[in-house]
C-alpha cells in the first residue's frame, strides 16, 4: 500500500502476486546455496591451503576431471531448466485474461495515464477498480514508449505508441497501490505516476454510480460515427455496395485483396480508420478517405467500441 | 646477440635491475607518444583516457546518488537529472568498460603473451586510439552543450522523435568509437592467429588470450551492428526518415531489437576479458594450473556464441511474441551455463594450492564471489514471470552493477595491480593496495545490494522522484556509493605515486608463468631480444617453483 | 626510382612480421575481418527491410516499379566490370606491370565515379518526381498504403546511400593507390594494398548484387 513505511518486500495485492513471490524465494534459496556454497569453498581452501600450511597434502591431482565438468554442467542445466519452465508457465498464465475480464482503457501521454471504464466513466492517473474481479487494462501511446506497472500486483507491459498492448489482474485486497510507469519517457517520467484504489464490489459500484455524467464509451462512439458520417458509407446493418459491413466484423476473419487473410482486432479497426488503404477487404476499392488528425486516440476508443457492439443483424 | 630465450629453461640474460632501455624510455617527446606505433605506449594512451572517462562517468553518478539520499527533486532539475543518468550510462558502457581491458590490458600483453614483437597492424592500433578519442570528443561536446536525455539505451521514438537534446552529437560519438572497438578486435584476432611464436600451439596460451579473443569476435560482429542501429536514429532526426515511426507504420520495437542484438553481445566484450584476468592471477597465487584449463577456455567461446542469441530477454514485456519470450528465456539460461562452469573451475584450482593473497588475489576472489552473485541474479531474470515484476527497476540496476562493478571492474583493478610492475617497472604500495581492495569490495556491497531489494518493492529505474517509504534504501545506497568512492581514489592516487616513489620491480616479481614475464619490467620496444620457442605447457607452476628451489632466477 | 633499386633499399616487410607470407595472410585476414563486419552493418539494413516488406509485400512491389530498371541494371553491369578491371589491377600488381596497374586502377575508378553519377541522376529524378520522402519534402504516391510506399523509399535512400558512401569511401582509397602506382610503389612484394583493396571493393560490388534485385527486381513488371 501506498505510505506503508519502510518495508523489504512488496505486498501482495493480486491473484498472481503470490506465485511470482514463491518462484522468487525459491530463486533466492537457490542463490544464497550457491553463494554459500561457492564462498565457503574459497573460504576453506584458502586457509586449509594458505602458503604458509605446510601440514596439508598438496600431492597434485590430474588438474582436470571429466566427470567433475559434466556434474557441474548438468546440475546448472537441470535446475535452470527447472525455473525456465516454472517462470514460463507463470508468464503465459499471466499473459491471458480470463473471460469476463472488465475492460478498461487506456491512454497514456507524457506524462499522465487516462483511463476509461467501461460505462464511460474517466479518471486521470487513479484507476479504481473492484476487488475480486478480474480487470483487463487495454493501452495505446499518443507519444513515446511507456510502461503500464504496479508492483503490489506483479503486472507491467510497456505502452507502445501505434498499436494496442493489454495485461489483466485481479486485486485480492482493498486499499492503494502504486502504479508506476516503468518505461523512460522524458523529462517527467518519474512524476508520471499514479494510484491503482482497490475497492469492495458494492463501494465500487457506489462509486460508478455517482460522478458527473459520463457517456459509455459506445455511446460516444455512436455519436462520433454520425458526426463523422461513417454512416455514408458503412451504414450498419447492411452490406451497400461500396464499403464492408461493420456490423459482427469485430473478432472474425478478413480476406483482403492480394489474398492474404488478417483478424479484425483492435488494431486492425484502429489501422483502417486512420490509414485506411493499408489492407483493403477484397472485392472493394480503396475509397475510404483517413481520418488521421481528425480522432485522438480516445476517440478512436471510442468508435472502436461501438464497431464492436454492432451485432450482425 | 643474448641467448635464445626458452621458456624451457626460463633462463634470462641478467640486464640488470632495470633494462637501461626500455619502451618509456625510448624517446621523450610528445611527439613520440602521439605518434607512437607501439603497442605498448598505446596501452598507457588508452589507460590515461579511460581513466579520465572513468572519473567523470563516477561524477555523473555521484551526482545522481547525492540527489537521490532525498525522494523529492532536492539537488537538480529533472532535466539535469535525466542527463546525468543518461551520461553516466553513455561513458561507463562505451567509453570505459567496453575499452577498459581490451584496450589497456590486451594492447598490452597480447603481443608480449604470444611473443610477438608488436600486434598485427601497429599503425591501425594507433589509429584506434584516436578514433576513439574523437567519438569520445563528440561525446564531451554534447555534454558540454547541453547533455542527452535518452538514457543510454536511446529507445524510439522518444531519441529519434521527441527528445530535444543532444542525441546526434551523442550518437555520433559513440558511433566512431564503436570503429575503436572494431579495429582492436580485429587487430588481436589475427594478432593471435598469425603471429604466436614458435611451439605455441594453442592449447598452451594463456587462458588471458582465449578471453581476449572471444571477446574479439562479439566486438567484431556486434558492433557494426550497433552502428547501423545509430546510424538510423540519426538519419531519422535530420532527414525525417520514418524507419522507427509508428505514424508511417513504423515500428519503435524494431529499434529494441536492433539496439540489444549488439549490446547483450556487448556486456560480455565487458566480462570476458575481466574473466580471463581472473584465470591468471589465480594461478599465480595459488601456484599451480587452473583446474580444467580446456573447459575455461571453450567457456570463453561458449558465452561468445551464445550472447549473440539472448538479446530478447530485454523484451519480455516490450511486446515481443511470448513464444519468442520463451525461446529467448530458455537460450539466457543456457548462456548463464559456461560462465558457472568457470566459477567451478576458478574455485577447485584453489584445491591443493599454495595461496597468498597478495593484492590481485584479493580483487580474484571478490570477483568470483560478487559475480557470482550477480550471474545467480541473472537466473531471476531470465525467468519470464519474475522479469515482468522487476524489468525496469532497481534489481535490474542492481543485477548489471554487480557484474560489471563487481565483476568488471574489479578485474580491471586486479589485472592491472598484477601487470604493474611489467608496465612501469614499478611496484605499488601492498598495504595501501590491500586497504583499497577491502574498501572497493565494502563499499561495492552497500552501494547496490539495497538496490536489489528496492527493485523487488517496485521502485522504477531512471526515477528522479520516489516514494518516501523507498528513501531508507536509497540512503544506504548512497552511503556505500561514498565509501566505493574513496576506495577508488586510493588507487588512483598510490599507482602514480608508485611512478616515481616505488620500489622497482624486477622481470617477475610474482614469480608468474607466461611469456610477458620473460622479459624486463619495463620490456624494450621490441618486446623481446630473440623470439622465443615455447617448449612447455601453459601454467607450469611447479617447473617454476622447483627450478627456483633449485636456485634458478625467476 | 627503378624499382630495382627501390626492393634492394627498402623492404615490403612490416618490422612485427617474420616473413611475406604471414604478413600478406595477416593483410588478408585482417581485411575479411572488416569484411565480416561490413556484413553486419548492412545485415541491420536487410533485417529491417525484410520485415517491412514481410508486411505489405504488394505496395513494397508497387513502390519498386518506380524505380528506374534501366539504370539499376546499367550500374549493375559498371559495377561488375569495375571488379573485373579491380581483379585485374591486382594482378597487374602483383605481376610487377606498373603501366597496367595505373590503368586499370584508373579505369576501375572511372567506373565507380560513373556508378556514383548514375546513383545521383536516380535520386535526383526521384526527387523531381516527389518520391523523396526525406527532410520534408512532401510524397507523391496515388496507389494504397503511401506510408508502407514511403517506408520503402525510405529503406531504398538509406540502402543505395551507404553502399554509394562506401564506394565513395572504396574511390578515396583508390585515388591513394593511383598516385602511388604512378610513383612506381605497390608492385611484387608490395602489392599487398592492392590486393586488399580489391576485397574490400569486391564486397562492395556484393552488396550491390544483392540490393539491385530486392529494390529493383521485385515489382515483377
Amino acid at each position: 500500500m501506498i505510505d506503508d513505511g519502510f518495508r523489504l518486500l512488496p505486498e501482495q495485492a493480486s491473484t498472481h502476486a503470490p506465485h511470482v513471490d514463491l518462484l522468487y524465494f525459491c530463486l533466492i534459496a537457490l542463490s544464497v546455496f550457491f553463494t554459500v556454497l561457492i564462498s565457503a569453498l574459497i573460504v576453506y581452501f584458502s586457509i586449509k591451503y594458505r602458503r604458509g600450511n605446510t601440514k596439508v597434502d598438496r600431492t597434485p591431482g590430474s588438474g582436470h576431471s571429466l566427470m567433475l565438468e559434466i556434474t557441474w554442467m548438468v546440475i546448472p542445466f537441470v535446475l535452470s531448466m527447472g525455473i525456465f519452465a516454472w517462470g514460463s508457465s507463470l508468464y503465459f498464465s499471466g499473459y491471458r485474461p480470463p473471460a469476463g475480464a472488465m475492460e478498461i482503457r487506456v491512454v497514456a501521454k507524457q506524462w499522465m495515464w487516462k483511463f476509461q471504464h467501461p460505462d464511460g466513466r474517466r479518471e486521470i492517473n487513479t484507476l479504481h477498480v473492484p476487488m475480486g474481479q478480474p480487470v483487463k487494462v487495454t493501452m495505446i501511446s499518443e507519444d513515446v514508449i511507456h510502461s503500464f506497472y504496479v508492483p503490489a500486483f506483479r503486472v507491467k507491459r510497456d505502452v507502445l505508441p501505434g498499436s494496442y498492448a493489454s495485461c489483466w489482474f485481479e486485486a485480492t485486497r482493498t486499499g492503494e497501490f502504486h502504479l508506476f510507469c516503468a518505461e523512460y519517457c522524458g523529462t517527467n517520467h518519474s512524476r508520471m505516476v499514479g494510484k491503482i484504489v482497490v475497492m469492495e464490489p458494492s463501494e465500487y459500484a457506489d462509486w460508478l454510480g455517482g460522478g458527473t455524467s459520463k457517456e459509455p464509451p459506445a455511446v460516444a462512439g455512436e455519436r462520433l460515427f454520425e458526426e463523422l458520417r461513417c454512416g455514408t458509407c458503412h451504414r450498419p446493418g447492411g452490406a451497400t455496395g461500396r464499403c464492408p459491413p461493420l456490423a459482427g466484423l469485430f473478432g472474425h476473419e478478413v480476406k483482403l485483396t492480394g489474398g492474404t487473410t488478417v483478424m479484425a482486432d483492435e488494431n486492425y479497426l484502429r489501422e483502417s480508420i486512420l490509414r485506411p488503404s493499408a489492407k483493403v477487404v477484397a472485392g472493394f476499392q480503396s475509397l475510404m478517405p483517413s481520418y488521421d488528425g481528425q480522432v485522438d486516440e480516445e476517440q478512436l476508443i471510442q468508435l472502436i467500441t461501438y464497431i464492436k457492439s454492432m451485432a450482425k443483424p | 646477440m643474448t641467448a635464445l630465450i626458452e621458456t624451457g629453461s626460463m633462463k634470462m640474460p641478467d640486464l640488470g635491475p632495470l633494462s637501461k632501455r626500455n619502451y618509456l624510455n625510448s624517446g621523450y617527446t610528445v611527439r613520440s607518444w602521439l605518434l607512437t606505433t607501439d603497442h605498448k605506449r598505446i596501452a598507457l594512451l588508452y589507460l590515461m583516457s579511460i581513466t579520465f572517462f572513468f572519473v567523470l562517468g563516477g561524477a555523473a553518478a555521484t551526482l545522481v546518488r547525492l540527489d537521490l539520499m532525498t525522494p523529492q527533486a532536492d539537488l537538480v532539475q529533472s532535466e539535469t537529472f535525466n542527463k546525468l543518468f543518461t551520461a553516466h550510462g553513455v561513458i561507463m558502457v562505451f567509453f570505459f568498460l567496453v575499452p577498459s581491458i581490451p584496450a589497456v590490458l590486451g594492447n598490452f600483453l597480447v603481443p608480449l603473451m604470444v611473443g610477438a614483437r608488436d600486434l598485427a597492424f601497429p599503425r591501425l592500433n594507433l589509429l584506434s586510439w584516436y578514433i576513439y578519442m574523437l567519438g569520445g570528443l563528440f561525446t564531451l561536446y554534447a555534454l558540454l552543450a547541453g547533455g542527452v536525455d535518452t538514457g543510454w539505451t536511446f529507445y524510439a521514438p522518444y531519441s529519434s522523435t521527441y527528445s530535444n537534446t543532444y542525441v546526434m552529437a551523442t550518437a555520433v560519438g559513440i558511433f566512431i568509437t564503436g570503429f575503436s572497438s572494431i579495429l582492436t578486435g580485429l587487430n588481436f584476432i589475427v594478432t593471435i592467429h598469425k603471429m604466436r611464436a614458435p611451439g605455441l600451439t594453442w592449447f598452451r596460451l594463456p587462458l588471458f588470450i582465449w578471453s581476449i579473443y572471444a571477446t574479439s569476435i562479439i566486438m567484431v560482429l556486434g558492433t557494426p551492428v550497433l552502428a547501423i542501429t545509430l546510424l538510423l536514429v540519426g538519419l531519422e532526426r535530420i532527414l525525417g526518415l520514418g524507419i522507427f515511426d509508428p505514424r508511417l507504420g513504423g515500428d519503435p520495437i524494431l529499434f529494441q531489437h536492433l539496439f540489444w542484438f549488439y549490446s547483450h553481445p556487448a556486456v560480455y566484450i565487458m566480462i570476458l576479458p575481466s574473466m580471463g584476468v581472473i584465470s591468471e592471477i589465480i594461478p599465480c597465487y595459488c601456484r599451480k594450473r587452473p583446474f580444467g584449463y580446456a573447459f575455461i577456455g571453450f567457456s570463453s567461446f561458449a558465452i561468445a556464441v551464445f550472447s549473440f542469441l539472448v538479446w530478447g530477454h530485454h523484451l519480455f514485456v516490450s511486446g515481443q511474441s511470448i513464444y519468442a519470450g520463451m525461446v529467448f528465456s530458455m537460450l539466457s539460461y543456457l548462456v548463464a551455463i559456461p560462465s558457472a562452469v568457470k566459477v567451478f573451475n576458478w574455485t577447485a584450482s584453489l584445491h591443493k594450492g599454495s595461496i597468498s593473497f597478495d593484492t590481485p588475489m584479493l580483487y580474484a576472489l571478490g570477483f568470483v564471489g560478487l559475480f557470482t552473485m550477480g550471474g545467480l541474479t541473472g537466473l531471476f531474470v531470465a525467468a519470464l514471470a519474475v522479469d515482468v515484476h522487476v524489468h525496469d527497476t532497481y534489481f535490474i540496476v542492481a543485477h548489471f552493477h554487480y557484474i560489471m562493478v563487481g565483476g568488471a571492474v574489479m578485474g580491471y583493478l586486479g589485472g592491472i595491480h598484477f601487470w604493474w610492475p611489467k608496465m612501469t617497472g614499478r611496484l605499488y604500495p601492498e598495504g595501501w593496495a590491500r586497504l583499497s581492495a577491502i574498501l572497493i569490495f565494502i563499499g561495492f556491497n552497500l552501494t547496490f545490494f539495497p538496490q536489489y531489494i528496492l527493485g523487488y518493492l517496485g521502485m522504477p529505474r531512471r526515477y528522479h522522484i520516489y516514494p518516501p517509504e523507498f528513501q531508507v534504501l536509497n540512503v544506504m545506497s548512497s552511503a556505500g556509493a561514498s565509501i566505493l568512492g574513496v576506495g577508488y581514489f586510493f588507487p588512483l592516487t598510490y599507482l602514480v605515486w608508485s611512478l616515481y616513489y616505488g620500489k622497482r620491480a624486477s622481470a617477475n616479481p610474482w614469480r608468474a608463468t607466461g611469456l610477458e614475464w620473460q622479459t624486463p619490467s619495463p620490456p624494450p620496444t621490441e618486446n623481446f631480444a630473440e623470439t622465443p620457442i615455447v617448449l612447455d605447457e601453459a601454467y607450469d607452476y611447479k617447473r617454476m617453483d622447483g627450478q627456483l628451489a633449485e636456485g634458478g632466477t625467476a | 626510382m627503378s624499382d630495382e633499386t627501390q626492393a634492394a633499399q627498402l623492404s615490403p616487410l612490416a618490422h612485427q612480421f617474420d616473413d611475406l607470407a604471414q604478413q600478406n595472410e595477416a593483410d588478408d585476414l585482417g581485411m575479411w575481418l572488416f569484411l565480416c563486419t561490413e556484413l553486419m552493418f548492412f545485415g541491420g539494413l536487410f533485417l529491417a527491410y525484410t520485415i517491412y516488406r514481410t508486411r505489405d509485400e504488394a505496395t513494397f512491389a508497387a513502390a519498386s516499379r518506380e524505380l528506374e530498371l534501366l539504370w539499376g541494371t546499367v550500374n549493375t553491369a559498371v559495377l561488375l566490370t569495375s571488379s573485373l578491371t579491380m581483379a585485374l589491377a591486382v594482378h597487374a600488381a602483383e605481376t610487377r606491370h606498373r603501366q597496367k596497374l595505373i590503368v586499370f586502377l584508373f579505369v576501375t575508378m572511372l567506373l565507380g565515379c560513373a556508378f556514383v553519377s548514375i546513383k545521383f541522376m536516380e535520386y535526383y529524378h526521384k526527387y523531381l518526381h516527389g518520391l523523396m520522402p526525406l527532410l520534408g519534402l512532401p510524397f507523391k504516391w496515388d496507389g494504397t498504403s503511401p506510408g508502407h510506399a514511403e517506408m520503402f523509399f525510405d529503406l531504398y535512400f538509406v540502402m543505395t546511400g551507404v553502399h554509394a558512401l562506401h564506394m565513395l569511401i572504396g574511390l578515396g582509397i583508390m585515388l591513394v593507390l593511383l598516385v602511388q602506382a604512378t610513383r612506381g610503389r605497390l608492385l611484387g612484394g608490395f602489392s599487398g594494398p592492392v590486393r586488399v583493396t580489391g576485397l574490400y571493393w569486391h564486397f562492395v560490388d556484393l552488396v550491390w548484387v544483392f540490393l539491385f534485385p530486392l529494390l529493383y527486381l521485385i515489382g515483377a513488371r
